[in-house]
């Protein structure tokens, strides 16, 4: 393959893996806290729609874009609500969010199926974009691509270096030794839960401000849990986060490219590509071996005290 | 100052549980109802019609009973899975596949009469949904992948595969363009009983459903699945490997899917054509759950949420609301009857500080 046609492959790998990223980081960090939180399909979603709502009705993207977060971090208090609250099961109540999400969204988003709405454009960075290929390919995008490059640093450095970065890590992995040692189990919990929902949200509304500026039901097809696998693929390391959500975006890209160019692969087989490749990268690396790495209190709640 | 004390139930809920049962439930109709203010719709007028259309009529009665056979059906397999807490989600692919080798019966030999094809439908239907099931038994058995994901991932392959059949190499020549099969011939459809509007796919489900009680309830196997569900200690003791207990639930299920598929195909919609799927394998988890995996109660709240399913259309019909509306209906009664589920475990006491103070 030329590079004339390699360079924008990548390139658009970047912006559809985008998305994936934000999601794939905000269900690591709820995770992190010890609560599996199934529902990202549905807050995706509710986070699409949202920011596509409120930036039509406002003119103003970035508002939508953060109003996006806000939405699905509400939805992902319901989660909390069921689990934290009344110590309901976390797989669960996740599946039934998504259910409910993915409903609300399309219900209040039929009235503007089809509808342009306004989001961002493609900016290029000053001389980063000159750089030979990796400008093209990192540096030609939009400003939430960007933001999103200094998400996985972020993270990182948070559950690392931080204090509260590491109480969020030390009730996922004994919140019973974490509440000995006086920290506030359920709150730490609620807070990994709202964070990781917004983040997740800010990805849904990636994918309706920037991904594609027009609203259509069922909008996230699978991508919220392409998120929840990447995340085990990633082993809760930001770092493989990225590479994970990169690589589902290429095929996702690719598959794309090839419908366009008109194949004789009928569309049915090529769309199940990503799918297909989330059950084989999920084989891959439980395969190496490096599986057991899932915060150790994972989806177990934490039993009101006697 | 009063406070709230949370302690452990010794003693079953009985009664009280058709009370939280109630109460999640209207609590989710009215949150619905929230939703179709947004919408300019008159709820009330809504609910009278939601009722009306799922359950108000012998004809609506009939449409319910009918919607409830495949979600009956899949809710009884994935609760052999959830039993052995193995979160099989993937009951909607499996029925898709199921229903993909009915079809492929029905287009192999078309000739055959019922007798013989309505087996063999059978037959491929519970093969090529177990099938899809097992896949991801042998990946959560043998490589430690999580079958969530795994079986949701077959539900996008399985419906996927389905469309690429009736758009490709199945489509009826004679459909104008439609992508559908073309209509099964009479040997290849289920019949009605007597001269209502009901097959005898019914009669299967309490067959099936004597069938699992005696299993689960009568024989060791059963017995075992239901022990190594409660505790993996208990597992361990277990006559049987824990894999084979897998590959037996996640077979089964796919089995019970993959027949759903089959009396969908067959009595419903006489071909296989896409519309075929409308997420009962997911209204199915939400039946399991509700019911709390118990078969009586399973069979009821297929029924309940069959009923809303036909309550839904016409609404959709009759007030123009869109179809999503059943979903967030769905999602609302699982998640309050999960927080709801928090009264069978603990009970709630009212207390004054000072009185617990003489309690000890």
């Amino acid at each position: 393959m030329p590079i004339e046609l390699i360079i924008p492959l990548l390139a658009a790998a970047v912006q559809s893996g985008t998305p994936i990223l934000y999601a794939t980081l905000g269900e690591m960090i709820t995770e992190k806290s010890g609560v599996l939180n199934l529902g990202v399909e549905g807050m995706m979603m509710i986070g699409a729609l949202s920011a596509f709502w409120i930036s039509l009705a406002t003119g103003n993207p970035w508002l939508g874009f953060l109003m996006g977060g806000v939405c699905a971090a509400m939805l992902a208090a319901m989660h909390g609500l069921v689990c934290l609250g009344f110590q309901g099961n976390q797989v669960v109540s996740g599946l039934a969010l998504t259910i409910f999400g993915v409903g609300l969204a399309n219900y209040l988003g039929t009235p503007l199926v089809g509808t342009q709405g306004i989001g961002f454009s493609k900016v290029s960075l000053p001389v980063l974009a000159d750089i030979p290929v990796l400008g093209a390919i990192l540096f030609h995008q939009d400003v939430l691509v960007y933001l999103s490059f200094a998400l996985p640093v972020l993270i990182w450095a948070f559950f690392r270096y931080t204090r509260l970065g590491l109480h969020l890590r030390s009730v996922g992995e004994n919140p019973v030794a974490a509440a000995t040692a006086g920290l506030n189990v359920i709150g730490l919990r609620w807070l990994g839960v709202l964070l990781g929902g917004f983040l997740v949200g800010l990805g849904g509304a990636y994918l309706s401000l920037a991904y594609i500026h027009l609203w259509t039901n069922g909008l996230t097809a699978g991508r919220g849990w392409i998120a929840v696998a990447l995340v085990i693929f990633a082993f809760w390391r930001p770092g493989r986060a990225v590479f994970g959500a990169y690589l589902f975006g290429g095929v996702m890209a690719f598959q794309l490219r090839l419908q366009a160019m008109g194949t004789d692969i009928p569309a049915s087989i090529l769309m199940m590509l990503p799918y297909a490749l989330t059950i084989l990268v999920l084989i891959a690396s439980t395969m190496t071996g490096r599986g057991g790495e899932a915060p150790a209190a994972l989806a177990v709640n934490m039993e009101p005290e006697e | 100052m009063r406070l709230i004390r949370v302690t452990k139930r010794t003693e079953p809920l009985g009664w009280g549980s058709v009370l939280v049962f109630c109460a999640a439930l209207g609590l989710s109709l009215s949150l619905a109802c929230a939703a179709l203010a947004v919408q300019g719709v008159a709820p009330l007028r809504a609910l009278a019609l939601l009722w009306e259309g799922g359950f108000g009529s012998v004809w609506s009665l009939e449409d319910s009973l009918r919607k409830a056979i495949p979600i009956y059906l899949c809710a009884l397999g994935v609760s052999f899975t959830f039993r052995m807490q193995i979160w099989n989600i993937g009951a909607e692919g499996q029925f898709a596949l199921g229903a993909i080798g009915a079809a492929w019966a029905v287009l192999t030999f078309p000739h055959l009469s019922a007798v013989a094809l309505l087996p063999l439908m059978m037959l491929s239907a519970g093969a090529a949904g177990a099938f899809w099931a097992l896949i991801p038994a042998l990946t959560k058995v043998r490589l430690g992948v999580n079958e969530i994901i795994s079986t949701l991932m077959l539900n996008y392959i399985g419906i996927l595969l389905l469309n690429y059949l009736v758009y490709g190499p199945w489509r009826d020549p004679g459909g104008r363009g439609f992508p559908m099969t073309m209509e099964y011939p009479a040997a290849a459809q289920i019949g009605m009983l007597g001269g209502t509007r009901l097959h005898w796919g019914l009669v299967l489900c309490v067959v099936l459903s004597v069938l699992a009680w005696l299993f689960l309830n009568k024989t060791r196997l059963g017995y075992e699945i239901r022990a190594s569900g409660e505790s993996l200690r208990t597992a361990r003791y277990a006559f049987m490997p824990y894999g084979f207990l897998v590959f037996l639930v996640m077979g089964i299920c796919g089995m019970l899917a993959g027949w759903a598929g089959f009396v969908e195909t067959s009595a419903v919609a006489h071909r296989l054509q896409p519309s075929i799927l409308v997420g009962y394998g997911y209204t199915a988890i939400v039946v399991a759950w509700v019911a709390r995996l118990k078969i009586g109660p399973m069979a009821l709240a297929a029924f309940l949420l069959a009923g809303l399913r036909v309550g839904v259309e016409v609404l959709q019909l009759e007030l123009r609301v869109p179809a999503a509306f059943g979903h967030i209906l769905e999602g609302l009664v699982l998640l309050t009857v999960l927080a709801g589920q928090f009264f069978h475990y603990y009970r709630l006491r009212l207390e004054w500080p000072g009185q617990r103070a003489e309690g000890r």
